[in-house]
């Protein structure tokens, strides 16, 4: 926020929403600055042209090695919004016009909404049938409703997510991804949250089309990549130059992109020690949190989860309150679900996972990421219990 | 006083915000999400609480430096304000939503979560004022007229009580409006130049009786099943038309009664009453829509409340911007399901049920009750 600088800033914030985007690594900043004042179109002929491309395909074969593809399916966009968009329309319209009896389309309950929201275009401007995948009580996508949803010959495409943004829980990517391919779908996936806090090796998923985002792991925004393994066919979204491999057309961000293959190498690098730290960490918040609220509520801790999340629900008290009182004291967290005009609605993660609306309403997000410390943790623990007791109380309020 | 600042996206809440900030209290902007599906745009003169406004509220919160949230109170609006609404047109009442609003939503709901959430008060840009009291309502707020007498919102405050008007800030008080789009403009708001909004923020389009047809044409009421209703000489009982719905007249209404034949007199005819179990609406010539007493149910005190069945010397204003008839006003029961009578020294013309009379002693606002019966002049 622009104006925000002005006049709201408070002395070290406890930033505790990494999953909505995590703070620029210096890593990254160093790689940003270093080519922000180059001048040079990667596509361009000439020495300034070249140093350019230079930059742009030593970044690629460092994200390749990051995420163990090749460089050549490493295709880069704005972000996932795009990557994720492309995945599913490119290989839907690919797939259809390939075999126009494939217009299935399915994706779990629990996805982003680039993903959901995506697919209900198709449905509905482009002839596609979608179908929601299930998830069990813990947000687990059933394997066997994928298996049985794939008899027919007659899907088009497939996602479903690394990991989820709300409860970090993980999904069973390569096994959901080995059934595709033995029914000769392609299987997407948005790995956007699990880059960089658990181990992802495109190579070994098996998954077709991967994506994934720099800014939530210390990279810069309006950046990302789309992986396309070699021989998958997708139809491009943005027409033109075909800078990226005819798939991604317009003039890519060098600067940026250097930034994002900077952050993903030193977050893949840490990401084992990260990951026993920052599980540590949400351990000791969520067990802080107990003995405050005992009530508390752990959503998806049943199944394997990202160290870093944890969706707690707090009975009787609103999430959107239970945000503002921990902004007012300055921590930050978030209620995890989306928004509709600035209103907050019930998570439809946690609606899939057969939660009811009230307590979906009840939930709230805690992200932690590489800059996270028992000082942010402290602060959450020591706001948490009075932004509880006034939550509750502004609920009975109600009528 | 840690304060909630209600941001509507126009000009009068955000500078009422930002003085809020400026003398001294601890502000929050809030924008009270209304309506259940909001429109993206504006439709119209004016829709109800679009995303264009949340986001004008936004940036002007983040002008004032102030944070800002937005919160959802359209399950409230919606049966507190939008189905009254409905049900009173549908009893052939004519409802004022906007005190309405500020009786249950603003300064109830808003008020109550507020508090609740450990804030002190509710400000927002109402052109009213707030003065200590004296005499009879020493240690008491009281509620005054705005100083600018053609922006003066009084009228529609005047359902709030003692307890309600004790957490509410009217920064705006008497401040002239242009006055304060040229604080907004000198403060940087970019909502300085932005409209004003005239209509009920719920109806698009300002079309009330499109609105009405098609939310409760269904629910016309007709015994013989069929919409509709007949539109009778008042005097001579013959009916002069036919119509689809009492929802669609008001008291005082003259325009769009369709009637083909023109007075015996050549006058012009107007809406007297509404029947709306039988579905009869009344019409006749002018001098019929003069009263001169009226009885009101639904008492509300802004400080002290009289003494019941002392007759007291008053004014009272009896519809949004309309004038002040010198009256007589006797509480028969003060309570809140209590009733009042008034006895208007000047009569007045086209009043209609379900508005509401606010009670003035001056420029003081003693209280407010909603009209039930009217009585006509003889």
């Amino acid at each position: 926020m622009a104006g925000s600088r002005r006049t709201l800033v408070r002395a070290m914030p406890a930033y505790l929403d990494h999953a909505a985007t995590s703070p620029l690594r210096p890593q990254a900043r160093d790689a940003l600055l270093a080519h922000l004042g180059a001048t040079g179109n990667p596509a361009s002929l000439h020495g300034a042209g070249r140093d350019a491309r230079r930059v742009l395909e030593e970044s690629r074969e460092s994200v390749a090695e990051s995420l163990d593809c090749r460089p050549s399916e490493v295709v880069f966009t704005s972000g996932g919004t795009e990557s994720d968009n492309l995945a599913l329309k490119g290989a839907y319209r690919a797939r259809r016009a390939a075999d126009p009896a494939r217009r299935r389309v399915l994706v779990s309950a629990v996805e982003h909404h680039a993903v959901l929201h995506a697919a209900a275009w198709l449905e509905q401007r482009e002839d596609a049938r979608v179908e929601l995948l299930p998830v069990d009580a813990e947000g687990r996508v059933l394997t066997d409703a994928l298996e049985a949803a794939l008899v027919g010959d007659d899907v088009a495409v497939v996602s479903v997510m690394w990991a989820n943004n709300e409860t970090g829980v993980i999904q069973p990517v390569e096994r959901l991804a080995a059934l595709c391919r033995a029914h000769d779908v392609p299987f997407h996936t948005d790995a956007v949250q699990a880059v960089g806090a658990v181990p992802v090796s495109f190579a070994d998923s098996g998954v077709d089309l991967l994506t994934a985002t720099a800014h939530k792991v210390g990279g810069p925004h309006g950046v990302g990549v789309l992986l396309v393994r070699r021989g998958v066919q997708v139809a491009p979204l943005l027409h033109g130059g075909g800078q990226e491999r005819d798939l991604r057309s317009g003039t890519v961000g060098v600067p940026s992109i250097a930034g994002l293959a900077a952050a993903y190498e030193i977050a893949v690098k840490e990401q084992a020690g990260a990951a026993l730290r920052l599980e540590a960490l949400r351990d000791r918040l969520v067990e802080g949190v107990r003995a405050v609220v005992p009530g508390v509520v752990v959503h998806g801790a049943g199944a394997d989860r990202l160290p870093g999340i944890a969706n707690l629900g707090f009975g009787g008290c609103e999430g959107d309150s239970l945000l503002m009182l921990l902004d007012a004291q300055g921590v930050e967290v978030s209620t995890g679900s989306a928004c509709s005009a600035g209103v907050p609605q019930p998570s439809h993660v946690l609606l899939a996972m057969g939660i009811g609306e009230q307590e979906a309403r009840e939930a709230l997000r805690v992200s932690l990421g590489h800059s996270s410390s028992d000082v942010d943790v402290d602060a959450f623990l020591a706001a948490i219990g009075p932004a509880v007791e006034r939550a509750g109380a502004a609920r009975r309020v109600r009528r | 006083m840690r304060v909630v600042a209600a941001m509507s996206g126009g000009v009068d809440s955000a500078v009422a915000a930002a003085r809020a900030k400026e003398a001294g209290h601890d502000v929050t902007g809030v924008h009270l999400a209304l309506s259940r599906n909001p429109a993206s745009y504006r439709s119209g003169a004016r829709g109800c609480c679009t995303i264009e406004d949340s986001n004008d509220a936004r940036r002007a919160a983040d002008v004032i430096g102030i944070p800002f949230y937005v919160w959802d109170l359209s399950a409230e609006f919606h049966e507190d304000v939008v189905t009254d609404f409905m049900d009173e047109y549908a009893a052939g009442r004519t409802p004022n939503p906007c005190l309405r609003c500020n009786e249950r939503i603003k300064f109830a709901a808003v008020l109550d979560r507020a508090r609740a959430l450990g804030f002190d008060a509710v400000a927002t840009g109402h052109y009213a004022d707030l003065r200590p009291g004296s005499g009879a309502s020493e240690g008491l707020v009281e509620l005054h007229r705005a100083a600018d007498a053609a922006k003066d919102q009084s009228y529609v405050l005047g359902v709030l009580d003692q307890d309600q008007l004790r957490h509410a800030l009217f920064p705006l008080a008497g401040t002239p409006k242009p006055e304060v789009r040229r604080e907004a403009a000198a403060r940087g708001l970019l909502v300085a130049d932005k409209p004003d909004s005239h209509d009920i923020c719920f109806v698009a389009d300002g079309d009330n009786a499109g609105w009405l047809a098609e939310k409760i044409g269904d629910r016309s009421p007709q015994p013989s099943g069929e919409w509709g209703g007949d539109i009778v000489d008042d005097a001579t009982g013959e009916v002069l038309g036919h119509h689809t719905g009492t929802y669609g007249y008001t008291i005082g209404q003259r325009r769009g009664l369709r009637i083909g034949r023109p007075a015996p007199d050549g006058k012009p005819r107007f809406v007297l009453d509404i029947e709306p179990v039988s579905g009869t609406v009344r019409v006749g010539p002018r001098e019929g829509l003069r009263i001169d007493g009226l009885s009101g149910i639904r008492p509300r005190w802004c400080d002290a409340p009289p003494e019941p069945d002392v007759p007291l010397r008053c004014t009272v204003q009896l519809r949004a911007h309309g004038a002040e008839h010198a009256a007589v006003l006797t509480v028969l029961d003060a309570s809140p399901d209590g009733s009042v009578a008034v006895e208007l020294l000047e009569p007045a013309e086209g009043i209609a049920p379900g508005q509401a009379a606010v009670f003035y002693d001056g420029t003081r606002v003693v209280g407010s009750a909603t009209i039930a019966t009217t009585r006509r002049a003889a």
